[in-house]
């Protein structure tokens, strides 16, 4: 059981949870996720740890709401418990051979980038970050990197804040002008993070992408979260999440994420009424 | 004088039990469970003995059966088998004990050793005993990774002589592979929790969500515990690398097995989601392919195959698990071979090409080789892969000194220990993909190998 000490909803459709997770975040490290399972009958659903603190021995979660499982933890408040929650699983990110990144993050994507920002900063290294949206209403963290980043570039699809357009739209800009970065982190939407690879192919920028396949045990043992990157089989809990995004079958993944969404649907509407 | 043949347990009925998840065989009753016991000739030599890989007293538990003690044969059984009503469901006897009963060839067949054992077991299990707690305490601290039949066995025989032992399970559920793989309808999660009930009343302390080599390492519990045990069991599904096995439909069998036991995907009102597939084609043919074959079915798929290259003689299944299969309607496509899996987003069907039995290869068997221009199409909206699997590759990711095998199982010596002082291993996690029986051998064997050492030690 783990306790909910903190809960905060820092954008539409998104809920911000801070739990009890003393033996996790250990030896967490940013990059790695958890799995937990709301209830004694839950299913096992993977989360990116977005912040930790090891002091006081809690983990932070960015739930977009999206299905059955999401729903029910955003029923969820301070004080309340949640079944269990096993990790941290998957490798730390390892930006550690580039000095300067761009971070790019769409929607629940900022819960992978935003403790990158934090790292990169820590280890003195030049971050910008381009924050996509479609609406303002979306847009969530913008005040904590700006603590972290040198550039906050935003970006929504109706021009409610920021620019209007996508995120692509900037990074082309950026790279036109003359911008370099050694490495590009991109976690978002599967379509977004293929554009970003499509765009930053063409300049030769390195870019990296978290796949959030649906797994089970997430330790290396069912498959479900497997997916083709370069040719070959790579397992998202073990072999990730974070992956070469000019090597990613994102066709592929996009396929494989939409699996359940039959099943999806009839759940959902159950715990809706 | 009339020899009387081998009595058989009583079953479900194949058309009933074929579409629902209750357990299939039903064992002996009282009745057939004395004149089956009455069969065994108690040979002082006890040949059966050599083919238990732990050791298992025969013929002295049969002996408490026919004394009409079922309790005492539960007893005896339980001196070096600490999970007996598993044991006597899922152990391949016809390979092992009862492949060398002297009943065997002329004397009406093998006394049916794990039909008798399940009937000591269960009773037992009836009856709430509890186990026979240590009598003294050892200062003997000992961690055991991964509660499948490995590490329970370890923890079993520690935990009986005193050791202070604490299993570590990365599911929320403990288990491994009797909860996550081993279907209901073969052995009811209720008899594996009844076990681990029993393992608890020894002391024995499970610590479940917690991933070695993750939320520890493994180095922090040397620091803790005197001894570690490896039993980590099998790790990533083996694929056949042919086209098209990515696609929505194709299962791995640990995932649909996982889906279907662990988070019972089964039950209608499951939150774990499962496709359920309306023709099936299962490749491979071990009790992990069976028990695929016969989950899909029990899903309500109309037509299951099972797809395997080699021949009925080469299926490494228990023969109960395939004799059940058939009685249920699985057809089996022997020596025929996936080259494909067809479709665009979701499964359409399977390529086949037909194979034929050439020289024998490596391990004896004769190697199935492809007949030239033999390919076809077999329609189907489902694929589940079950050709083995690969070592988890986790703890020894996180413990680099761990030296492992080309294949990547841990490399242990004859007293299972690895190449990292006071860290033994057994199970899957050393063997590859191998049975319940032997994982139980390996880690009653690595226990016996810590207790001598601490005798030694005081």
């Amino acid at each position: 059981m783990n306790k909910i000490l903190k809960k905060r909803k820092p954008a539409d459709n998104v809920v911000e949870l801070t739990l009890e997770a003393k033996d996790v975040v250990r030896n967490a490290q940013a990059g790695q996720f958890i799995i937990l399972r709301v209830d004694e009958e839950g299913e096992r659903v993977p989360f990116t740890i977005c912040d930790y603190d090891k002091q006081n021995g809690s983990l932070t979660l960015l739930i977009q709401i999206v299905g059955y499982t999401t729903e029910r933890l955003a029923q969820l408040n301070e004080g309340d418990y949640i079944h269990d929650l096993v990790g941290p699983l998957g490798n730390p990110t390892d930006l550690s051979h580039a000095d300067s990144i761009l971070l790019v993050g769409g929607g629940i994507g900022t819960a992978v980038i935003y403790p990158q920002s934090k790292q990169l900063k820590a280890q003195g290294k030049t971050v910008d970050v381009i924050l996509g949206a479609r609406d303002k209403s979306l847009l969530m963290y913008e005040d904590e990197f700006r603590k972290n980043c040198g550039n906050v570039y935003i970006m929504t699809d109706n021009g409610s804040k920021g620019e209007k357009g996508f995120v692509t739209d900037k990074l082309k800009q950026l790279i036109e002008k003359g911008q370099r970065y050694d490495v590009v982190f991109a976690v978002g939407p599967l379509v977004m993070m293929k554009a970003v690879c499509d765009v930053t192919r063409d300049y030769g920028i390195e870019t990296i992408v978290s796949m959030n396949s649906i797994m089970v045990d997430g330790t290396g043992m069912c498959g479900c979260c497997r997916l083709t990157v370069d040719g070959k089989t790579k397992y998202a809990c073990v072999d990730g999440p974070e992956f070469d995004g000019h090597k990613v079958d994102f066709a592929e993944a996009l396929a494989r994420s939409r699996i359940y969404v039959e099943q999806e649907k009839k759940h959902r509407c159950r715990i809706r009424g | 004088m009339k020899i009387v043949e081998r009595q058989r347990v009583n079953e479900q009925d194949s058309v009933i039990r074929s579409k629902n998840f209750e357990e299939v065989s039903l064992g002996f009753d009282e009745e057939t469970m004395l004149i089956e016991a009455e069969r065994c000739l108690g040979c002082k030599t006890a040949p059966c003995e050599k083919g238990c890989p732990v050791g298992v007293k025969i013929p002295d538990f049969i002996k408490a059966l026919k004394d009409g003690d079922p309790l005492k044969a539960n007893e005896i059984i339980k001196e070096t088998n600490s999970l007996p009503a598993v044991c006597g469901r899922v152990c391949p006897q016809e390979i092992q004990c009862e492949q060398l009963c002297v009943r065997k060839n002329k004397l009406g067949g093998s006394v049916a050793i794990g039909a008798l054992e399940r009937y000591a077991a269960d009773a037992a299990l009836k009856a709430n005993v509890k186990p026979v707690k240590p009598t003294k305490k050892l200062d003997l601290k000992v961690a055991v990774v991964g509660s499948g039949p490995a590490g329970l066995s370890c923890a079993g025989e520690l935990a009986m002589n005193g050791a202070q032992v604490t299993v570590f399970e990365a599911f929320h559920k403990a288990g491994g592979v009797l909860v996550y793989g081993i279907p209901e309808f073969r052995l009811p999660k209720s008899i594996v929790e009844k076990e681990i009930d029993s393992l608890k009343e020894l002391g024995v302390k499970f610590k479940l969500n917690t991933v070695i080599g993750k939320t520890f390492y493994l180095e922090e519990l040397l620091d803790e515990y005197d001894y570690v045990f490896i039993g980590s069991g099998a790790g990533l599904p083996v694929f056949m690398n042919i086209k098209g096995e990515n696609l929505n439909g194709v299962y791995s069998a640990n995932e649909f097995l996982t889906r279907v036991n662990l988070m019972k995907a089964y039950k209608e009102d499951s939150v774990t989601p499962i496709q359920r597939g309306n023709v099936v084609a299962v490749v491979g043919a071990g009790n992990v392919a069976m028990d695929a074959a016969r989950t899909a079915l029990r899903l309500g798929a109309q037509k299951v195959y099972i797809v395997y290259r080699r021949s009925r003689q080469e299926m490494p299944a228990r023969e109960d698990e395939i004799e059940h299969a058939e009685q249920e309607g699985i057809e089996f496509r022997l020596l025929t071979n996936p080259v494909e899996i067809l479709g665009k987003e979701k499964v359409e069907g399977i390529r086949c090409i037909k194979m034929e039995l050439g020289e024998p290869d490596q391990s004896g068997r004769r190697r199935p080789v492809p007949i030239q221009g033999s390919e076809y199409d077999l329609p189907c909206d489902q694929v589940i892969m079950s050709i083995g699997t690969s070592p988890n590759p986790l703890i020894k990711n996180s413990a680099k000194e761990l030296k492992t095998s080309k294949w990547g199982t841990l490399e242990v010596d004859d007293n299972l220990l690895t190449s990292i002082d006071r860290v033994y291993a057994g199970g899957d996690a050393v063997t590859g993909s191998a049975t319940v029986i032997l994982a139980m051998g390996a880690g009653r064997k690595a226990a016996r190998h810590m207790l001598q050492k601490y005798a030694e030690r005081e």
